[in-house]
């Protein structure tokens, strides 16, 4: 017997099962399909407007920032600005999303741009969030050509841009938007949830932020609610 | 396997009683319990989400043969591979052999407690692999050559002091002359040390916090970010995960990740969650071109089948030892193995064997803080009471304690005798103890040893209930 069939076979023995009882194959395929969702906190539940200034409330209590912009194209302006205010040289890396290429970075004359993932030597990356959880201000981001993982992880500044509209109340609307496009069971190679810069308490419970990711995060959300 | 001392549990104790360091930094208390208050205070449905928690658990080991048939699936379905070991030396095995595919010389490694309990660390190294802990708290100790004592926060017993005596040994290429007076000097300086580690790593080493049999996903939780280099920067990237991290779907995870973070930390949501499924994409510009999981087993499926099923609900929050009376006062390596506190006085025993862990379950007042700050409601006390019978029926408690147990029971089982006897004793008892106390008594020498025995004040509980009319 194989070391799998192995370990089956005694997981099977301990629970006094066969594997084949059709009620029991029954409850987890229809488990699997339906996913049902549990209990959603009444926190996130807001309208729209309510549901983005929850947001980026918490956020703030997870010590990140975040600005508000009405259009794509005041990206640039707001990311250069945020690199001016924090003394950083006026550079960044961006992955390939066609909503940052929407941005227009280039009319930034001040701002040099690199594109692609990230070997370690970046001090701002940008990426663009599949979504957000107001319940406790977390960013959903997918990896794949358009946002490098390594460009969430790798620089001291971590930018984020979120679409105004994307902001959901909580993680469960977020999985079903994601299966939506990808199809259910099938997932990009990282998602990945942040909530605020990096951080360790590792010495003498001492919180500091910039273990080893982001020392800073910044969410810049696009667009106007109603 | 990892150095096994818990057979010395009672010495252990005497040595963790006398560190003065180690004292202090309990004395300062951890801090851990006033932020997991705070954040189940904030969250109405906190206690609720506890409940639906431990049944989502119930229900996946109820059916956790059919959902690692899913979960298997669904990662060969990515391109990921999926590894069995049913003990320590088997896990080993395989993450060298993946290791050796891959011509692996350096692995950095997440913060796994998995790791831990096979001592994965020594084992490469014995191979001739070097492996790097990037937790800045599994660094510290692995620097120092010790074992974790906390299961989220492994360098908890080390004072500031002894990290920046540590870094000036270890990290020589700095100038001697650095100033390191600040935690947050200490984190920049592991953070530039490990940095180059993780880009020049050939394998990644994480854990898991769940797996989802819905995708073929498995989840890390930090706040670090050290876990997403490691399973992001080198070229292939190796889950160690044992059976009862399954969970049935995305949603599922989402209900357990609400009570996790708040009930570990405080916080609403760790910094990093993150979920994995298979090697990069195609048109992916990074990430692991290889995703292995080794799943092991060590003793969980005949837990499922046994009186300690609840114990694999446990999601590794570390709330237990936060609250637990003896954890607060003996640290966590006087418990002598990977897993300290009540989680791990129940989880050892079963892993081990109780022969080498018997002191474990006696080391609990069964105060019962555990079980109530529990996210998935493991009713921990029973658990322990449930190893002592065991322990006791197994012959493994000594003469004296079973002489006087059968003494006991000769007299309770004999209501009117019991009775009898204990006023008698009460009687001589304050005859004798005329400053109320005793500062020694025959057969409770390992009483009064170290505090007094309080001297019996009138007549016993039975006999002032029964001149109150009680039943």
């Amino acid at each position: 017997m194989s070391t799998r069939d192995t370990m089956f076979a005694s997981i099977r023995r301990s629970l006094g099962v066969n594997g084949r009882e059709p009620e029991r194959q029954q409850a987890v395929t229809a488990r699997i399909a339906q996913h049902p969702v549990g209990l959603i906190p009444a926190r996130g539940q807001l309208p729209p407007k309510q549901r983005l200034e929850l947001f980026r409330k918490m956020v703030a209590a997870a010590a990140g920032t975040s600005t508000q912009v009405t259009n794509a194209a005041d990206v640039p302006r707001e990311v250069a600005a945020l690199l001016r205010q924090h003394n950083l040289p006026m550079k960044i890396r961006r992955g390939d999303d066609p909503r940052l290429v929407a941005c227009g970075f280039e009319d930034e004359r001040t701002l040099e741009v690199a594109t692609g993932p990230s070997d370690g030597s970046d001090l701002v990356a940008v990426s663009h969030a599949f979504g957000a959880a107001a319940e406790s201000g977390t960013l959903m981001l997918l990896s794949g050509p358009g946002n490098p993982t390594t460009l969430n992880f790798l620089p001291d500044t971590h930018v984020v841009v979120l679409d105004a509209n994307d902001v959901a109340g909580d993680y469960e609307t977020l999985w079903q938007r994601l299966r939506g496009i990808y199809g259910n069971g099938v997932m990009p190679r990282t998602v990945n949830l942040i909530t605020g810069p990096s951080r360790s308490a590792d010495i003498e419970q001492t919180l500091i932020l910039g273990a080893h990711g982001p020392r800073r995060l910044h969410v810049i959300v696009v667009g106007t609610l109603a | 396997m990892s150095t096994l001392t818990s057979p010395a549990f009672p010495a252990n104790v005497t040595h963790a009683l006398a560190d003065v360091g180690l004292q202090a930094v309990l004395r300062e208390g951890l801090g851990f319990v006033d932020r997991r208050r705070i954040a189940a205070e904030a969250l109405p449905e906190f206690d609720a989400l506890r409940d639906i928690a431990r049944d989502i658990k119930n229900h996946t080991l109820a059916h956790l043969d059919l959902y690692m048939e899913a979960y298997e699936a669904r990662i060969l379905a990515q391109g990921g591979h999926v590894h069995y070991a049913l003990d320590a030396a088997q896990a080993r095995d395989l993450v060298l052999s993946i290791c050796r595919t891959a011509n692996a010389r350096t692995v950095t490694k997440g913060k796994s407690m998995v790791s831990e309990e096979i001592g994965l660390n020594d084992f490469l190294e014995a191979n001739g692999i070097v492996p790097v802990e990037t937790d800045l708290g599994e660094y510290i100790i692995q620097i120092r050559g010790e074992a974790p004592s906390h299961i989220i926060a492994p360098a908890i017993h080390v004072s500031k002091a002894q990290v920046e005596a540590d870094f000036r040994r270890v990290h020589t290429h700095l100038p001697i002359d650095r100033n390191l007076d600040e935690p947050t000097t200490l984190l920049a300086e592991a953070r530039g040390v490990l940095r180059e580690r993780f880009l020049a790593a050939d394998v990644g080493i994480t854990g898991a916090n769940f797996l989802v049999a819905e995708t073929g996903t498995s989840i890390i939780v930090t706040n670090e970010g050290n876990g997403d280099l490691t399973q992001t920067l080198p070229r292939v990237h190796i889950v160690l995960a044992t059976i009862e991290k399954l969970v049935p779907t995305l949603e599922d995870v989402s209900q357990l990740l609400r009570v996790l973070a708040r009930s570990a930390t405080g916080q609403d949501m760790s910094v990093y969650t993150t979920f994995s499924t298979g090697p990069r994409r195609p048109d992916d510009l990074d990430g692991p071109s290889e995703y292995h999981v080794v799943i092991l087993d060590n003793g969980r499926a005949n837990m499922l089948g046994n009186e300690f099923r609840e114990m694999l609900r446990c999601i590794r929050c570390g709330a237990c030892m936060n609250h637990c009376p003896v954890y607060n006062s003996v640290g966590g390596h006087a418990y002598g193995w990977t897993y300290p506190g009540p989680m791990g006085s129940v989880l050892t025993p079963a892993i081990v064997g109780i022969e080498n862990a018997k002191h474990l379950p006696n080391a609990s007042t069964l105060c019962g803080r555990c079980e109530e700050v529990c996210p998935v409601r493991i009713p921990l006390p029973k658990l322990l009471r449930h190893w002592r019978e065991r322990e006791f029926e197994r012959h493994l408690s000594p003469a004296t304690v079973r002489t006087g147990l059968s003494f006991w029971a000769f007299f309770a089982r004999r209501p009117k005798l019991y009775g009898w006897a204990t006023s008698v004793a009460a009687r001589v008892l304050s005859m004798f103890g005329g400053r109320g106390r005793f500062a020694w008594l025959p057969l409770a020498g390992g009483w009064t040893k170290h505090r007094d025995f309080p001297a019996p004040q009138g007549s016993t509980f039975q006999a002032q209930w029964k001149k109150r009319g009680g039943a």
